[in-house]
């Protein structure tokens, strides 16, 4: 049956059952493959996009129950890749492997889009369900300080 | 791959605690390794006319930082702006490329002076082009690097590709005239030149480098953080098919009967396959064992290929692997630790007697578990097979392995397949391994359609080639001055007796071998029906936390500090490896950067000492500090870890010191600080980990019950660089294993309770 989603601000048709992962959408069927499979089950994060201003693990939330709300995924934060998270986490040369980042990015902007000054617990607290096999964390903590200010500078 | 005892012996003598260097250089017959002689500069370096050089990065990358590494020793070489460089992933090529696989921490020491010069001779080639252009002679020539200039409409600041516009390219300069020539007028002449030599090429005084040293960041990271499809998961191609496999609950367990025509009428399946697989279960199960059983179900989207596996209906005939279990290896131990051992793998001095005659004998179990590699990107690959021919998009960081194995598996040419070398997820040794490529190709080669093979993360965890578990009876003794003068080890591990599977051996010279006055390592083994591999620092990921840990005992034992009771155990006279028939050196002290240097062991060891406070630790309860040292794929490495335990027995790490000794010089330090903190937090993610079996089933299946370390688990890491004037090595692999005594001794110095079983729930903690 088809569905209607609002993906990174355009209207998309598709055709899918309606308890088919919006990852398994976003990845297989509208090819927006910044979204990636880590576990399956909401355990790593490396699925996460913004539905609605909060960071949702795509990988458990089924199509069917997305509706009119915008879905946004990494190819979406930003025209250019400069969203101030994107930015920092160049700055601060983040990634090792890369494969959990689009999801830690999606996960640190969601947390920066409510909380734009957060403390050390408040970062541990939005980003724990974000795991890094390379133990990246480190430089994460560091992006997000840094986007922080960033953005209190604009 | 299988190694016989002897080459493994000679090779360890040559690498040193390489048991993993071993690993990975031997699938490489000596002429199939063109000599850096052979590598042409041309194959690497691309100049345009305008100036803009790409470079080929010849090495797989699974986030070791490769495709910066390599490319940028040749940038520095041929002196252009690292901001002119493009970076290009070569393809599957060895004859060309030289080796392209990722391992053993092995590409800096291998890529160091041959890359370099593959650099230098690309300059002197447009030197050699400038001056037969003027008439001159090359010697007053030289060269000057270009710098970018960036377009107005390029905002960011970012210095990422796709911003520039002109570029004022690297030249070179005819000294008494100055009169200039751009790399990007000269490449085509320089081009049809013939190669120098790359042994006889000028290289640069390190004081003059700049690219080497300074800190490049990661070509991905533009592409990575914009979500950009770089992964083996994302290639995508016209009419691709999605394939997922299920196997048998037990290792090789084979298909009786399915219900395979059921599952080929539901919605998107297109093909159902029955895999027999290749593998017959032994004692010793080899490093590429052959195909697993299971049943390959292909559909139009990887979801369908999921929901219709959830619909099969399989009898498996589990075969004689479903007989074992946790429990039952951990019986087996017991009994081969209590019997007199069964291999001497290394002994010198009067060990029995030692032990006799010692004021203070200690002696302890230490046991680990099975853990998995779980990289972040489950193991997958893409394949198309058409007309005769096999194209394959590999994650595989033993790349020319996988192909071999394909060809082999597939009774097929391997002159017949093309390799893309596409960026993975994370390996971690994982990737060594071509099982999941295999799987692809076969899957391919029946299938009239590109393909796409995933493994599901409960599929990545159940068959993985596990980091085998071990026990070691450990015995030291000590004489009445508190002095270590004997050790012996008896290492329980697995294999067909005289062979261990792969990942469950040290090597013989593995510390402290050649440093206690007498000293014996023994192994015996139980035999092991399960794939088992190189996880990051195969060998001393495991053998190092042993060791460090029975140090910090008898140091503890002795009523001494273990730093200082280290130090002087590394100030004995080193024994010599004597000739006892198997020992391929003879009866001398083997020489090599495989070989552990005293002074750069005691080095590391001073400096984590003197940065973190050592001397002046507070001991209060409920918190301690622990040390630890190891050297492994030629690197030296101390680490101190700050630990707290509160009364549940939950334990924060709060800091760790971390001293690197890898030569004379850091290639790209952020990328490099980087690698310690992941090696870091890998180290810390272990003790955690345990597979266990019960009826030779997996219980562990995703990270609820694997896990992996969390934000709000970080501590802080210092991360401190020990130049010393030797050749640059890598650094993947040796600041993870000093992690995990540092760690349980730090445990020990706060509670008083040693930590003999890992995971380190099995011993009362757990993470805070």
């Amino acid at each position: 049956m088809p569905l209607t989603l609002n993906v990174n601000k355009k209207p998309m048709t598709v055709d899918v059952e309606p308890d088919t992962p919006l990852l398994w959408v976003l990845r297989d069927v509208l090819n927006y493959t910044g979204t990636k499979y880590g576990c399956g089950i909401g355990l790593c994060g490396a699925c996460t996009v913004m539905i609605g201003g909060k960071a949702v693990r795509s990988c458990t939330t089924s199509v069917g129950s997305v509706g009119s709300q915008a879905v946004t995924t990494i190819e979406g934060l930003s025209p250019d890749g400069l969203h101030p998270v994107q930015v920092a986490w160049e700055a601060l040369d983040v990634p090792q492997c890369g494969y959990c980042q689009a999801g830690q990015i999606m996960s640190a902007a969601a947390l920066l889009y409510h909380t734009p000054h957060p403390t050390d617990a408040e970062i541990d607290a939005a980003m724990s369900g974000n795991l890094c096999r390379c133990g990246t964390y480190t430089r994460i903590r560091q992006a997000i300080h840094a986007a922080a200010s960033a953005t209190a500078n604009k | 791959m299988q190694l016989d005892r002897r080459s493994f012996l000679q090779l360890s003598a040559l690498a040193g605690g390489g048991l993993a260097l071993n690993l990975y250089q031997s699938p490489f017959a000596e002429a199939q390794r063109p000599s850096p002689a052979g590598l042409t500069p041309q194959a690497f370096i691309q100049i345009a006319p305008n100036g803009v050089v790409t470079i080929m990065a010849r090495a797989s990358e699974s986030g070791q930082g490769m495709r910066n590494m390599l490319p940028m020793l040749i940038a520095e070489e041929l002196d252009v702006d690292w901001k002119d460089v493009r970076v290009e992933q070569a393809e599957l090529n060895e004859k060309i490329y030289g080796p392209q696989y990722s391992g053993g921490s092995s590409n800096t020491p291998s890529g160091w002076d041959p890359m370099r010069r593959v650099g230098a001779a690309g300059r002197q080639l447009l030197i050699s082009a400038a001056a037969q252009t003027w008439g001159v002679p090359v010697e007053e020539c030289t060269t000057q690097p270009g710098r970018v200039v960036e377009s107005a409409s390029n905002k960011s600041g970012l210095s990422s590709s796709g911003h520039v516009v002109n570029v004022s390219s690297s030249h070179v300069l005819h000294v008494p005239t100055g009169r200039t020539a751009s790399y990007g007028e000269l490449a085509e002449k320089a081009a049809a030149l013939p190669a120098p030599d790359l042994k006889s090429v000028k290289l640069k005084d390190p004081k003059e480098y700049r690219i080497i040293g300074h800190s490049q960041p990661n070509v991905d990271a533009h592409a990575i953080v914009s979500g950009k499809p770089l992964f083996g998961i994302d290639v995508q191609l016209p009419g691709m098919l999605y394939a997922s496999i299920e196997k048998a609950p037990v290792f090789a367990g084979k298909v009786k009967s399915a219900n395979v025509d059921a599952i080929k009428a539901l919605p998107g399946v297109r093909h159902v396959l029955v895999i027999d697989g290749g593998i017959t279960p032994a004692a010793l199960t080899p490093w590429e064992p052959g195909m697993e059983p299971g049943i390959a179900i292909v559909a139009d989207t990887w979801w369908h290929a999921q929901q219709a596996r959830k619909k099969l209906n399989v009898e498996w005939d589990l075969g004689p692997a479903a007989t074992q279990s946790s429990e039952g290896f951990k019986k087996n131990a017991e009994e081969l630790l209590k019997a007199p051992p069964a291999n001497t793998v290394r002994k010198y001095g009067d060990v029995d007697g030692a032990l006799s005659t010692a004021a203070k004998v200690v002696e302890a179990t230490y046991e680990y578990p099975f853990i998995a590699h779980v990289t972040m990107e489950p193991q997958g690959a893409t394949a198309h097979w058409k007309d005769g021919k096999l194209e394959m998009w590999s994650t595989s960081t033993l790349p020319a392995d996988g192909v071999g194995l394909v060809a082999k598996t597939l009774g097929i040419e391997q002159s017949d397949i093309t390799t893309h070398m596409v960026r993975s997820g994370g390996s971690f040794g994982r990737r060594l391994q071509n099982d999941w490529l295999v799987e692809a190709a076969w899957i391919a080669k029946k299938v009239d359609a590109p393909v796409k093979l995933l493994w599901s993360r409960e599929d990545d965890v159940v068959h993985d080639p596990f980091r085998p578990g071990g026990t070691f009876g450990m015995k030291g003794g000590l004489d009445a001055q508190g002095k270590l003068t004997v050790w012996r080890q008896h290492f329980g591990t697995y294999g067909d007796g005289k062979q261990a599977t792969s990942g469950g051996g040290i090597g013989r010279d593995a510390f402290p071998a050649g440093f206690p006055p007498a000293y014996a390592l023994y192994t015996s083994m139980q035999p092991l029906m399960l794939r088992t591999g190189a996880l990051r620092a195969p060998g001393d990921n495991a053998y190092c936390w042993v060791a460090q840990s029975f140090l910090d005992e008898m140091a503890h034992e002795a009523g001494r500090d273990p730093l200082e009771f280290q130090l002087e155990l590394l100030s004995n006279k080193k024994a010599p490896w004597k000739s006892d028939g198997e020992d391929a050196v003879g009866d001398h002290e083997p020489t090599g950067p495989g070989v552990l240097v005293p002074e750069r062991f005691k080095g590391v060891l001073q400096m984590a000492a003197d940065k973190s406070g050592w001397a002046n630790r507070k001991k209060t309860p409920g918190r301690g500090m622990g040390i630890a040292v190891w050297f492994c794929h030629l690197g030296y490495v101390a680490e101190v870890a700050d630990v707290s335990v509160d009364a549940a027995s939950k334990v924060t790490v709060h800091k760790v010191w971390a001293v690197t000794d890898v030569g004379s010089q850091i290639i790209n330090p952020g990328a490099a600080e980087n690698l310690v903190q992941g090696g870091i937090m890998e180290g810390m993610g272990h003790l955690a980990q345990e597979i266990t079996l019960v009826d030779g089933r997996i219980v562990q299946s995703n990270f609820q019950n694997h896990p992996l370390m969390r934000m709000r688990q970080v501590p802080e890491i210092e991360v401190i660089w020990l130049k010393t004037d030797y050749s640059p090595t890598g650094l993947g692999e040796p600041t993870l294993p000093p992690t995990l005594p540092a760690v349980t001794n730090a445990i020990f110095a706060a509670t008083g309770k040693r930590i003999r079983t890992l995971p380190l729930k099995a011993s009362g903690f757990s993470w805070a």
